[in-house]
């Protein structure tokens, strides 16, 4: 029964989300919302399981004395932190958790953390990206057979496709450059796409009819 | 080891100094350097261009502020266009981070909208955006692709009070606006994989027209649906933002920070263009020494 019942099930409901895809009916609708519904109920589980086994993680990290249990100090504060931002709120001139209030959403220190922290450590993070790629980019493109020939010419005609200095080249290298996306690119996408579309409707027949059972685990 | 070893072994200690100098220099440095538009840029322009005052855009914004510099000029430059025209937006946010990047970009554009301007010679007044009149947000939700198939059947299911906590049903700007089917276009602004469900769930099951802006590391790998019809028009990067700025005669940060770009991509085309002298060189001469 362990293993009947939830087979049963996906295959019930896989079957329902394929057919009512074609069933434009009131009906099939009105269920179709309702399971949506559901997926989000059963999402919320998920979030609360992902909180605690990032919380169960880091504080075993600190319980065992691990060498890098300084990072997980830092996030399990971070976490929590963020948690009682969040619905911290100013309620008729006193401050005070709120969990049903529209101040919630737009608490004072919820914003500052996201403004003076977020904000700026993702953004620097992701610009120093630009001189790692530039770090990368001088190593590895080197023309060392035809395939690498290529992948460089490729990546120097479409970093150059829209420099104004480079008189009456620049329109060359532009044309160039619209080709290579529109052609060797477009066909390469667009087999990788097609490819992952098949992958999936066999990973889902295979689901639904019972044959790929991993997602019930070991058991 | 010979100057052409140390052509192909430069510490990249110094190709940083390098991009450093040249980014603060050319950030320091005002000057406009000209940007030229492509098709998939000006079909957006174009396709709001053409919309009557009144109708509904739709604008996600699913990125976090580590795609700011690239995403949010672009939704600057639609966000005053649209509102010049007298359009309607529905803004959403499908990205844990991006309900501030929504709240920032409000607020700047509600700022800017009240003063006077001028764009391709024609003067538009200032005027106050009212918040559930000329706008909506509805906020933020996890699990995109369920909350994207939940707004085709109605907004209200996944959101039913918006950012500031309103019931959507209270609102002038959603009056009678149920679905997708309400909506003009959808927008959407994002760095990962929200954009393809947009195309695969959005766009492939509700058939709204839909336009994507993308990083420019991304914007590659969404031409087989522009090509296809899925998409009518495709924003690549920091690029394809000062593109529609210069549409839009609004030149802003998008504008300013191509200039930085370009002279960037110069730097590293030199660096590549060293090694590769280094490479060919170096292995020449082992080639003629017999080595």
């Amino acid at each position: 029964m362990k293993r009947q019942i939830p087979i049963l099930l996906v295959l019930v409901f896989g079957l329902f989300m394929v057919f009512q895809y074609f069933v434009p009916h009131e009906s099939s609708e009105w269920i179709y919302e309702y399971l949506l519904d559901w997926i989000t109920i059963i999402g919320v589980f998920a979030l609360v399981l992902g909180i605690w086994s990032l919380f169960r993680v880091n504080y075993d990290k600190l319980r065992q004395h691990k060498p890098d249990r300084g990072y997980s100090v830092v996030l399990l504060i971070s976490l929590f932190a963020t948690i009682c931002f969040g619905f911290l709120a100013k309620v008729d001139g006193s401050w005070g958790l709120h969990f049903s209030t529209t101040e919630g959403l737009q608490s004072y220190m919820y914003r500052h953390a996201y403004e003076y922290v977020i904000r700026p450590i993702q953004s620097t993070i992701f610009s120093l990206l630009a001189f790692f790629i530039a770090s990368a980019a001088y190593r590895a493109f080197r023309a060392r057979n035809v395939l690498a020939t290529l992948l460089l010419a490729a990546a120097l005609i479409l970093m150059l496709r829209f420099n104004p200095y480079l008189g009456p080249l620049g329109d060359y290298v532009s044309n160039a450059a619209n080709w290579l996306l529109n052609v060797p690119n477009l066909a390469a996408k667009r087999a990788i796409v097609i490819g992952i579309g098949l992958g999936m409707v066999a990973t889902a027949l295979k689901v639904i009819l019972g044959i790929e059972r991993s997602y019930m685990g070991k058991g | 080891m010979t100057i052409f070893e140390k052509m192909m072994a430069i510490d990249r200690r110094w190709v940083f100094l390098l991009l450093a100098v040249v980014v603060v220099g050319t950030y320091a440095v005002s000057f406009q350097i000209p940007i030229r538009i492509n098709s998939e840029v000006r079909s957006i322009y174009e396709f709001v261009g053409k919309l009557q005052p009144g109708q509904i855009v739709y604008l996600g914004i699913d990125y976090d502020p580590s795609m700011q510099a690239e995403l949010h000029p672009m939704a600057y430059a639609i966000m005053e266009h649209c509102f010049r025209k007298d359009l309607r937006i529905i803004f959403c946010t499908l990205s844990q981070y991006g309900s501030g990047m929504v709240d920032a970009a409000i607020h700047d554009i509600t700022d800017s909208m009240k003063l006077d301007q001028t764009y391709h010679g024609v003067a538009y007044k200032g005027r106050e955006l009212v918040n559930g009149v000329d706008y909506v947000f509805l906020g933020y939700k996890p699990y995109f692709i369920l909350q994207i198939l939940g707004m085709g059947q109605n907004f209200r299911l996944p959101f039913p009070i918006d950012y500031y906590g309103r019931p959507l049903d209270s609102l002038p700007i959603m009056n009678g606006v149920i679905n997708y089917k309400q909506v003009a276009c959808v927008i959407d602004l994002s760095g990962g994989n929200i954009t393809d469900a947009w195309v695969s769930y959005g766009q492939g099951r509700f058939n709204f027209p839909l336009a994507l802006g993308t990083t420019g590391v991304m914007a590659a790998d969404y031409y087989p649906y522009l090509n296809s019809g899925q998409i009518f028009g495709l924003m690549g990067g920091l690029l394809g933002a000062a593109q529609y700025e210069q549409l839009a005669d609004n030149p802003g940060p998008a504008t300013d920070g191509m200039r930085i770009q370009v002279f960037a991509h110069i730097v590293i085309i030199a660096f590549i263009v060293v090694g590769n002298v280094g490479y060919f060189t170096s292995r020449r001469r082992r080639a003629t020494e017999g080595r």
